[in-house]
């Protein structure tokens, strides 16, 4: 066995089982001269079809989804009898298959690119195709999620979320990227879905493909070159783990008593709630996405009224439109931004569109009414006391009782007291709040560990919102993806945090890690991550 | 020779799953068929790349033609896939 490979833990669980990576786009080898015209117009018409086959193979494992749909186009594509007499003629011309196929794609990507609008968006569909054949015609892996009949560790440079629309949870055991970070694509998706996940796991890619590996989604580590027995070892454990923590339920508290909510993020009624005390953070973006205008007053008080039923008489807090930067609406950006994440996003886009809010906190306020959920509501990216007063003012107008902001911005980091003079709770968005803290881009792999909800002035900002609620009397949670940490969650405990929101897949092995340890015993974990010197010191301090 | 003009009725455009559906009909027919829009050169209708890069949108008018035995059979149930909204008809939203 040799040394493990270290990354970042993105996905608590273990996992066992051969290691598979995406394959990388091919490269299109030097030009050849073609002697045998028969020989290579078969291998060039050979991986058209194979190619085909293969995706549609595909595309019957999804059948009835949109994946589905767009897999059938790209099969009809690759067996469209023009492109097979195209590729036959430039092949006929002394083209070898590779190139005659690149070049065939070609001209049907500048027509879609000329075309464009959806076209133009299909124009990465025809380089798929193009990847994938030319792949066939060297004998290479076919680019994209393998297919090794029998279940996976799935290894990447990183994964995007058109690699992963179609996962296969029954296959996929657990993910590997060599990018990416704590907040990345990847360990969102991972523990969305409940699979062990190891990000910025550099060496990852060198793993040659079939090699059994562990995964350790806790600790973050990868062990390559482990035997049978070892894998069969990790199995047993990781069922007998699932099963334990199935097992828990109930409210979150430490073994002495003292209470931590634990609620779910989510984003419509139909995600997961399962163990959940509440909804922590409701996500009503998801509505307002690949529109054109706002959605109607009836058309929110029918969707937030699912939800709010869905937790009957529970906690529910829901956050207000919070658009921008990542997430840009046609309607509302007409103009791009030179910064988006620092641009006119979240509360603030009720500068100039004041109706848009209005109209969602009536809607809300009228859902509240008539399901009987303990209904909050909350502002996303509220920088000063005067933003969150505001804010305020405008829920009470609207008959909402309960309002707070979420902690995004240091500013309203440092300003958590004043702030909770005004609101009647705060919630702490760690993912943004480290962006911000740090200076680096959710987006950008290459910072990932700047990005750590480990980082000690991240901790220092929390610890700071966290005394503020003592001394107001008023709620402070956490709302990110270091809630759902059980080491971390530990830490934010002891720091005196009253409620924790994450993907409800998270929750059982949170309540876990509470229960195993007193409050004293979770206050003496945070002072140890707030003294330790950077990040990877905290961790180990807490252990 | 035998042609028919439609404006095409799936919301989406004569792209993606109605394309889908109307090519593999188009090759089921048993004689050759082309489609024209847009003033552009007519193209072969079983041609899924051809008829994606005819960009025709909802509402779009198309001619589609064809020739021989069974020429205005194929162009009826061809005309009328083109007139019938095909997203509206999908299996999933």
């Amino acid at each position: 066995m040799t040394e493990p490979l270290r990354g970042i833990a993105a996905g608590p669980g273990l996992a066992a089982g051969p290691a598979h990576r995406i394959a990388a786009r091919p490269a299109l080898p030097p030009a050849v001269s073609v002697s045998d015209v028969d020989a290579e117009t078969a291998r060039a018409l050979g991986a058209l079809k194979t190619v085909a086959d293969d995706l549609g193979a595909r595309a019957a494992a999804v059948a009835g989804t949109v994946a589905a749909d767009i897999l059938d186009a790209q099969v009809m594509m690759a067996e469209d009898a023009m492109l097979g007499e195209d590729v036959a003629a430039r092949v006929g011309a002394g083209t070898d298959a590779p190139h005659a196929i690149t070049e065939a794609l070609a001209v049907h990507r500048a027509a879609f690119e000329a075309a464009g609008g959806y076209l133009a968006e299909r124009a990465a569909d025809l380089d798929d195709l193009r990847d994938r054949a030319v792949a066939a015609c060297l004998g290479l892996a076919m680019p994209g999620i393998p297919a090794p009949g029998r279940p996976f560790v799935l290894v990447a440079a990183d994964l995007s979320p058109a690699d992963t629309a179609g996962l296969d949870t029954g296959q996929v055991l657990a993910l590997v990227t060599a990018e990416g970070g704590p907040t990345s694509h990847t360990a969102i998706l991972a523990r969305a879905l409940g699979l062990p996940a190891v990000v910025g796991c550099a060496g990852a890619l060198d793993i040659p493909d079939g090699t059994l590996v562990t995964v350790d989604g806790t600790r973050g580590l990868v062990e390559t070159g482990v035997d049978e027995g070892t894998v069969a070892g990790i199995r047993a454990e990781e069922t007998a783990r699932r099963a334990r923590l199935s097992a828990t339920s109930g409210p979150g508290r430490t073994s002495d008593g003292h209470p931590v909510a634990l609620l779910a993020n989510v984003g419509s009624a139909e995600d997961h709630l399962d163990g959940a005390e509440g909804i922590g953070l409701f996500r009503t973006e998801l509505r307002y996405l690949d529109r054109t205008e706002a959605p109607g007053f009836d058309e929110q008080v029918e969707a937030y009224t699912r939800v709010f039923r869905a937790m009957p008489g529970r906690k529910v807090v829901v956050r207000t439109l919070d658009a921008g930067a990542d997430k840009p609406l046609p309607f509302l950006f007409a103009d791009g931004e030179p910064n988006p994440a620092l641009g006119v996003r979240g509360l603030r886009v009720a500068r100039r569109h004041p109706e848009i809010l209005r109209v969602q906190l009536d809607a809300i306020a009228t859902a509240a009414s008539a399901a009987g959920a303990d209904v909050a509501v909350m502002a996303p990216m509220v920088a000063t006391v005067a933003e969150a007063a505001g804010f305020v003012a405008r829920c009470r107008a609207a008959g909402i009782a309960k309002a707070g902001v979420m902690v995004e911005i240091p500013a309203a980091a440092l300003r958590a007291r004043p702030i909770l003079e005004v609101v009647d709770f705060i919630s702490v968005g760690t993912n943004d709040l480290s962006q911000y803290t740090l200076a680096a881009d959710r987006q950008c792999a290459e910072l990932a560990e700047l990005l750590d909800p480990w980082q000690p002035a991240l901790l220092d900002l929390l610890a700071m919102c966290a005394r503020a609620g003592a001394e107001t009397g008023k709620p402070v949670g956490v709302c990110g993806e270091a809630a759902a940490d059980p080491a971390l969650a530990v830490v934010l405990a002891g720091l005196g945090i009253d409620s924790l929101s994450m993907s409800a897949r998270a929750i059982p092995a949170v309540r876990e890690a509470l229960a195993a340890r007193t409050f004293a015993e979770c206050r003496a974990a945070a002072a140890a991550a707030l003294a330790a010197g950077d990040a990877e010191g905290a961790r180990a301090a807490v252990g | 020779m035998p042609s028919r003009t439609v404006a095409v009725a799936s919301a989406s455009g004569l792209h993606a799953r109605p394309a889908a559906l109307f090519v593999k009909a188009a090759k089921a027919q048993p004689v050759a068929v082309t489609i024209q829009a847009g003033g552009k050169a007519p193209v072969p209708a079983g041609s899924m790349l051809h008829v994606l890069a005819l960009s025709a949108g909802h509402g779009a008018e198309v001619t589609i033609a064809a020739e021989g035995e069974g020429a205005e059979e194929a162009l009826d149930a061809l005309a009328a896939l083109l007139g019938t909204d095909l997203d509206a008809t999908s299996g999933h939203d």
